[in-house]
């Protein structure tokens, strides 16, 4: 059978041939299709992936732990600074976080205020536009210093270079010496921006603030620079799991992708849309098809006639014209892919400079001729089927 | 070989039934070389037909190696035509896109002889024919006379029970009829069973036995 079936495909490809232009034109609704089926979620793939990056880049190399049971034994600024000597661990950063009033000559206004360790805005990608950053020495000392963000700095200070100016915070006195970008790039950013941000040392926080305390339980890990967000994870993982006596839930490391999850459920609902609209292009591409067999089986009455009085059962006649069709329908999507690989190079080399990639996904091709293969037998099979229920007699005698 | 008794078979034509065999009987024995003759409208067509297991009468009964043709299904009559019968048509009904050869191995794909063997019994039909030479080349580059050898050749391939041969020279000039009705004699010599039908006395008048087919019925003719 199988035998039977690869020594036909020349014959197919051989009758396909005869009529070069005719194959082409038909071929070109299914050309088309694929073309538009791959290339379509090849960009919508290769534009996610930069669109990924980029979430990434806001924190997503970033892992929240948070520590629910210390066991009787807290972990302080101390313990974290030890942690980073790990060599999969870069930095380690502690926060608190309380409102405040912010105070400044007779302006007043309700300010975030982020009691930090000094690796907070490195770790958080926040850039530093003037002065200094909240340095590890402050932590120590406990000093009255504060980072302020652009925001807090026009609508509190009143200008954005206000180093050496004074605000107050709950009534005490803090020394800007630096001011700091909004976070537009953050997380933070992204669920609700316009706040008035204030970095003091953590230990600064800690005296003044009334409900809160030194005990650290949630901090900020980033990987080292030559390691990955997953061997850190795994680090901080095995760290805390022998500190917190190998209580598996007294803690939870947790990376920063809601973003990047809902970004990926967008783009799979993008793919499937375009893949939907391309998929019906590949439908009637089919229908070409079934319609240029129904008139090759016309045609070829005779031919079938002939076939049968020397012996062509039903089953050979439809095998060979369901051949054809799904030859042609296969040539067809072959030549699709080639085309989408070209455009997709060609695409690729254009948009360079934007930093986008096109690759071209397998996952996608593979779907494409699996899909060719359905439409080339399934629009074949009603001309194949005509073509097999012909009476010898009647195809015999048709046209002469 | 070919016991056909009291074989009718009608036709609808508009309001009109025609009778295009009326309770015809015929007996072919094993290599015989028959010729059925009558003219235009006869009912040797359908006899050609109904024979050639193209189609099926409507009622009698046709026996082909013993065997009741009428019970089989259609793609046993189709296994009958391949491997029993070989066709010899007046228009020659070769498929234009294929050549000589694979014209002549045709059959025999369909009965699923091996690319090996079907080599060598192309090129012996082919030989019997005398255009082994000509074996690459398309009907359309081929005479008519060479175009019916080819066809002798892919009826005599799969070494059938019966030739079936249907006015076979019909399209031919009297020189080339010469030389297919020396083919179909040289076939008989060689034990092939033959049935030609033709409505040209001289070409019928070369078989062993005639038969005469008037109305749908059949009677012997004697010197």
């Amino acid at each position: 059978m199988i035998y039977a079936l690869l020594q036909a495909v020349p014959m197919a490809l051989k009758s396909i041939g005869g009529n070069k232009l005719r194959a082409f034109l038909t071929m070109l609704g299914i050309i088309i299709g694929v073309m538009a089926l791959v290339i379509l979620v090849s960009l919508v793939n290769g534009a996610t992936g930069t669109v990924q990056d980029t979430i990434s880049q806001l924190g997503t190399n970033l892992l929240t732990v948070s520590i629910s049971d210390d066991k009787g034994d807290a972990i302080y600024l101390e313990d974290l600074e030890e942690w980073t000597e790990d060599a999969d661990i870069g930095l380690a950063a502690a926060w608190k976080n309380e409102s405040a009033v912010g105070k400044y000559g007779s302006e007043s206004a309700t300010v975030q205020v982020y009691g930090v360790s000094s690796a907070y805005s490195q770790i958080q990608s926040i850039n530093i536009l003037l002065g200094r950053d909240i340095k590890t020495a402050d932590v120590n000392n406990s000093s009255y210093v504060c980072v302020i963000n652009e925001t807090a700095a026009t609508e509190l200070v009143g200008y954005t270079d206000c180093l050496g100016e004074e605000i107050s915070l709950n009534g005490v006195k803090f020394t800007v010496v630096g001011v700091m970008e909004d976070d537009e790039n953050s997380l933070t950013a992204v669920f609700g921006s316009g706040s008035l941000t204030v970095h003091i040392p953590y230990s600064s926080l800690v005296k003044l603030s009334t409900s809160l305390n030194a005990q650290i339980d949630s901090f900020y890990v980033g990987a080292a620079e030559n390691s990955t967000i997953e061997a850190a994870e795994a680090a901080i993982d095995r760290i805390l799991y022998e500190r917190l006596e190998q209580d598996e839930d007294a803690y939870d490391i947790s990376a920063q992708d809601a973003l990047e999850d809902a970004m990926g459920s967008i783009t799979s609902i993008l793919t499937l849309l375009l893949g939907g609209i391309a998929a019906i292009s590949l439908v009637v591409g089919g229908i070409g098809i079934m319609n240029i067999m129904l008139v090759t089986v016309t045609e070829r009455t005779r031919e079938i006639g002939i076939r049968k009085a020397i012996g062509a059962s039903r089953g050979t006649i439809l095998q060979q014209f369901l051949l054809e069709s799904t030859v042609l329908c296969m040539l067809g999507c072959i030549i699709g892919i080639l085309l989408s690989w070209g455009f997709l190079r060609i695409a690729g080399v254009v948009v360079s400079g934007l930093g986008m990639s096109f690759e071209m996904d397998v996952t996608v091709v593979l779907i494409a001729v699996a899909f060719c293969f359905v439409i080339g037998v399934g629009f074949g099979l009603y001309p194949a089927n005509k073509a097999a229920r012909m009476k010898p007699i009647d195809a015999l005698h048709y046209g002469g | 070989m070919i016991r056909i008794n009291k074989l009718s078979k009608r036709y609808k034509i508009g309001s009109e039934v025609v009778k295009a065999l009326d309770e015809a009987t015929l007996h072919v024995a094993k290599g015989e070389f028959v010729s059925v003759i009558g003219p235009s409208g006869s009912g040797k067509s359908t006899l050609m037909n109904i024979i050639g297991c193209l189609d099926v009468a409507d009622s009698g009964e046709y026996l082909l190696d013993g065997i009741p043709i009428e019970d089989y299904t259609e793609n046993q009559l189709a296994a009958v035509r391949n491997r029993k019968i070989g066709f010899v048509f007046q228009s020659f009904n070769l498929i234009p896109k294929l050549t000589a050869e694979e014209n002549v191995e045709l059959p025999l794909i369909y009965q699923g002889v091996r690319k090996a063997e079907r080599a060598e019994r192309v090129a012996q039909a082919l030989e019997k024919v005398k255009l082994r030479r000509r074996a690459a080349h398309f009907p359309t580059e081929l005479s008519g006379g060479q175009q019916q050898r080819v066809a002798i050749a892919r009826a005599i391939v799969t070494r059938p029970s019966l030739i079936l041969a249907d006015e076979p020279t019909g399209n031919l000039d009297s020189k080339t009829t010469l030389e297919i009705m020396d083919i179909f004699h040289e076939l008989h010599q060689q034990g092939n069973t033959i049935l030609l039908i033709t409505h040209e006395d001289d070409v019928a008048m070369q078989a062993q036995r005639r038969v005469h087919i008037m109305d749908g019925r059949l009677s012997e003719v004697y010197e």
